[in-house]
């Protein structure tokens, strides 16, 4: 089957309006040699048997609808209200492009805008784009900005190695050709005095994740004040299901606060689409990246939105932009903000409660199996470390196999000082019987 | 009637959600951690879905009427993409699970990236960036490390026709690279003289966009690659205008090394407001080994029975991680089925039925428009907004005076090559009724011109919003409707 409309009279009748005889005439300006090549791509199936194999393909996986999940690290199994799926589903928010003409886009325009408002809100900030790709990205361009702020003079960044692996990695990736330092994270132990004691006059950034990559919540108190000292930004990521209960970057005095969104009502899919928070000070507006959508009059007075501060961006400032976004995250930005407006002040606050007591009563539990350590070092939040008495894949494949719990993330894939450490994820979604049966379960693994 | 924002729609202690209470015992929050104030909506769920009911019936939609944006591709789509990607094994799957355990997953993405390729003319995919952009920043930095790697630092320069998106030259610079521009020629062609000229030992590559922005496809395409590659340089093939060229031509063929589809262009995927994409970078075989890490490898074969296993595989030099997990998976669902309900022949045909539309349409006009270059064009084309004996209109005013015929307007003064300049891209979804209604609309906005025009520059006329000051929100920034907490003005 294919989306076919023109009959053959259409065509032979549009062509004759062309001039020409024959579709291949449309493409004589091609060469030859490479002219409609035969594809290896099967026939069309109709969207009935497309239906059963993509069924197939999605039956074969294992997910959290039906296997308890205790994995987290940096993507969440939330709870998220039917009206959110639905409502990104319209046509009118579904297959609209980026609202560059305000006066037809004046639903998407608006949304953004409330999205940017209660994510200033749940930040402590001034200034929210519209969206970054992701947590990481968000993150890379943090280091953009704080790069192009200090004038492209300040070369180095120092990043606390509990940030999320992959959001440093993307770092990395994305400023290869900056001539930039990253440094701090080369050991793992690093705590936060000991990132402060590398900023100096040369340092553009100091980026911290609280609650980190092992669900600790970072002592941040003091820690703006030292990097301003130098003349550095502080930029933290920071999950914004945990900010409906702590005490938001803003309140610290965060120059930057980046974030991966995907808790706030998007679902897992597979690692994407997410999106990324990204959130300011005024006075830093002109220097971030990503569409921005503001207030504006039109001749009768009638208040409306448009994207504004566009000479930030590539279409206009081209090669002098300190970013190339152009397709962002839009629809799952329209996500959190009808997962915010849902669950509102109360509904937010009670999550994050929820995601406190559970993980809370997970982590005690589990201290208490002889062979297991649970780390108390720092108060966390909804994930935490458990030091094993065998290999985290041993214990993962015993929960899958014999109790089908999706376990949890194995640090010592990124961390050589973690062996045997594994990274639990409770959410609202695990029940408390999820929750026993993952203790019995662990405390059938006791010795190596 | 401007609908209020959703803060003033509520009342103190509302809620639009109900939640189950704890079901294990309560664990004390340590008081210096806790937040004071959450300016979050207090408001009950209906009004959310109204609110934003009636926020949505503010949007042009493709699912309203036909929407010309050259460079876009706002072609239909399908809904079956959209039940697919939230079946619960992909959609409730985690991006960290054990590979065993999400085998669907990684033979949906094993099996796009060989379509990609086939469909590209490629020897290696990756499905990891985000957007368009996304796979230009990605293409750019694999370009610099290949010549890195092989010892050759002195490159430094990418070469871009004038005629180029912006995030052509944005990318190089985050890249760490030099733009050099090059002119167009009278044909619309990049410059061949010029380019020749400028191709030397310092070249990273070119970046080209075919068709290019005009719609129109290079004509000189072969001795363009022959210059870059004849100076060590690589080409990167900008795939936006990816929809005329399915299973017309591969750009691999073309001897382009490096390419990005935007699956939300060529390959149906919602543009959803403003996103998301996603972007797959395709590379010749020289280019494999720099991939963004990890992409979807078969690490066991298949036997009768046995499907194959595929798992995640690091590429030798890759340039790193652009993005956390495993890319936009839910767009790469949604290509997936595509590609699969049209098949090769299907795939074929709408980049067919996507230049016959836009000629077709050029057709229609270009007695009543100036074409600047007016050649047979792809799946867009370019011609003026503004006529000599019409000295007050332009472009944007018929853009805007579209609207009140129920159009959305194309892509306005871009490329920055045409004074004036409006792109229309009508895909091949369009049907010929609707095409000879927007040709009938266009052709009496330009009669208007003439006649009315106070018709165009005071339009639109019947939208939510008449034209809005843009200069005035930039100058007076409202962004955020809260106020700022007392804390942050210390």
């Amino acid at each position: 089957m294919s989306y076919y409309l023109h009959t053959e009279t259409d065509r032979t009748e549009m062509l004759a309006a062309i001039g020409a005889k024959s579709i291949e005439d449309l493409f004589a300006d091609v060469p030859a040699r490479v002219r409609f090549p035969k594809l290896d791509v099967p026939d069309p199936l109709s969207e009935l048997e497309t239906m059963r194999e993509l069924l197939d393909l999605s039956e074969s996986n294992a997910e959290a609808q039906h296997s308890p999940m205790f994995l987290g690290a940096g993507a969440y199994y939330h709870f998220s209200p039917s009206l959110v799926h639905q409502l990104i589903l319209r046509g009118e928010f579904l297959t609209a492009y980026t609202p560059y003409q305000p006066e037809i886009s004046q639903g998407t325009l608006q949304a953004v805008y409330e999205y940017q408002s209660m994510i200033c809100a749940l930040t402590g900030m001034e200034a929210a784009n519209a969206s970054h790709y992701d947590g990481a990205t968000s993150m890379a361009e943090a280091v953009i900005m704080a790069y192009s702020h200090g004038r492209e003079k300040r070369k180095k960044i120092v990043l606390s190695p509990a940030i999320h692996p992959q959001y440093r990695e993307v770092v990395r990736t994305y400023t290869q050709g900056m001539g930039l330092s990253l440094v701090g994270d080369e050991d793992p132990e690093n705590d936060l005095p000991d990132l402060v004691k590398r900023l100096d006059q040369d340092t553009a950034l100091l980026i911290v994740q609280s609650p980190n990559f092992f669900g600790q919540i970072e002592n941040l108190e003091g820690v703006a004040e030292q990097a301003h000292a130098v003349g550095a930004l502080l930029c933290v990521a920071a999950d914004p299901i945990s900010l409906g209960l702590l005490k938001p970057p803003g309140l610290f005095g965060a120059d930057i606060v980046v974030g991966e969104g995907q808790s706030l009502g998007i679902p897992l899919s597979y690692g994407g689409p997410y999106l990324g928070l990204f959130a300011t000070r005024k006075e830093y507006v002109r220097k971030m990246a990503g569409r921005l959508v503001g207030e504006a009059h039109d001749k009768n007075g009638q208040r409306g939105f448009v994207l504004t501060l566009a000479t930030r961006e590539q279409h206009i400032k081209r090669e002098k932009a300190t970013s190339n976004i152009c397709t962002n995250q839009g629809l799952m930005a329209m996500a959190a903000t009808l997962y915010l407006s849902t669950l509102g002040k109360h509904g937010l606050r009670k999550v994050a409660e929820l995601c406190w007591h559970k993980s809370h009563y997970a982590a005690q539990r589990i201290a208490e199996l002889p062979g297991y350590e649970v780390d108390t070092s720092k108060p966390f939040f909804k994930e935490f470390v458990v030091r094993c008495p065998v290999s985290v894949a041993e214990i993962n494949a015993h929960l899958f196999n014999e109790w089908d719990i999706i376990g949890g993330y194995d640090l010592s894939n990124d961390y050589a000082n973690l062996p045997n450490h594994m990274l639990l994820c409770v959410t609202e979604m695990n029940t408390r019987e999820e929750i026993e049966a993952l203790v019995e379960a662990l405390g059938e693994i006791t010795t190596g | 009637m401007t609908e209020p924002l959703i803060y003033d729609l509520g009342r103190p202690g509302r809620t639009g959600v109900s939640l189950p209470d704890p079901d294990v015992p309560e664990t004390a929050f340590p008081a210096d951690l806790v937040r004071g104030e959450l300016d979050l909506p207090e408001v009950d769920q209906l009004t959310v879905v109204r609110h934003f009911t009636r926020l949505s019936k503010l949007n042009y939609s493709i699912d309203q009427n036909m929407y010309p944006l050259g460079s876009c591709t706002m072609k239909y789509n399908p809904r079956i993409n959209e039940d697919v990607a939230r079946l619960p094994g992909f959609a409730a799957s985690h991006p960290l699970q054990d590979p065993d355990t999400v085998q669907g997953n990684l033979a949906l993405m094993y099996q796009l990236q060989e379509w990609l390729k086939e469909i590209g003319g490629f020897a290696a995919v990756s499905l990891q960036p985000a957007a368009g952009a996304h796979g230009e920043l990605t293409g750019v930095l694999m370009m610099r490390a290949y010549h890195l790697a092989r010892g050759d630092a002195k490159r430094d320069k990418i070469l871009i026709p004038n005629s180029a998106h912006g995030t052509n030259p944005a990318t190089t610079s985050m890249a760490g690279l030099k733009v050099i521009e090059l002119p167009s020629d009278d044909r619309g062609n990049v410059d061949l003289t010029a380019l020749r000229a400028a191709c030397d030992d310092t070249v990273v590559g070119l970046m080209i966009t075919n068709p290019n922005t005009l719609g129109l496809f290079e004509e000189h395409i072969e001795q363009v690659v022959e210059a870059i590659h004849g100076c060590g340089g690589l080409v990167y093939g900008d795939g936006a205008n990816m929809n005329a060229m399915v299973g017309v031509a591969r750009p691999g063929d073309l001897g382009v090394d490096v390419m990005h589809y935007n699956l939300h262009k060529t390959f149906s995927t919602p543009h959803g407001g403003g996103g998301p994409g996603s972007g797959p970078v395709g590379v010749s075989q020289r280019l494999a080994d720099f991939l963004p890490a990890p992409v979807v490898g078969m690490v066991e074969e298949g036997e009768d029975d046995e499907p194959p296993r595929y798992g995640f595989i690091v590429p030798k030099d890759s340039i790193g991680r652009v993005k956390a997990f495993n890319g936009n998976f839910g767009m790469h669902v949604r290509a997936y089925t595509y590609i699969r309900v049209h098949g090769a022949s299907g795939l074929r045909g709408n980049s067919e039925n996507a230049v016959l539309n836009a000629n077709y349409l050029l057709s229609k006009i270009r007695r009543h428009y100036h074409v600047p270059y007016d050649r047979v064009c792809k799946h867009e084309f370019v011609m003026e907004g503004v006529w000599p004996d019409a000295p007050g209109v332009h472009a944007l005013d018929i853009s805007k005076r579209l609207m009140d015929y129920g159009f959305h307007p194309p892509t306005n003064y871009f490329p920055l090559i045409v004074h004036e300049a409006l792109m229309i891209e009508p895909t091949e979804t369009e049907t010929r009724e609707t095409l000879d209604t927007f040709a009938d609309v266009l052709l009496k906005i330009a009669e208007e011109a003439h006649t009315e025009p106070d018709l165009l520059t005071g339009a639109p006329h019947i939208t939510p919003v008449a034209r809005l000051d843009e200069v005035s929100a930039a100058k007076q920034l409202v962004l955020c409707c809260r106020p700022i907490p007392a804390w942050a003005e210390a």
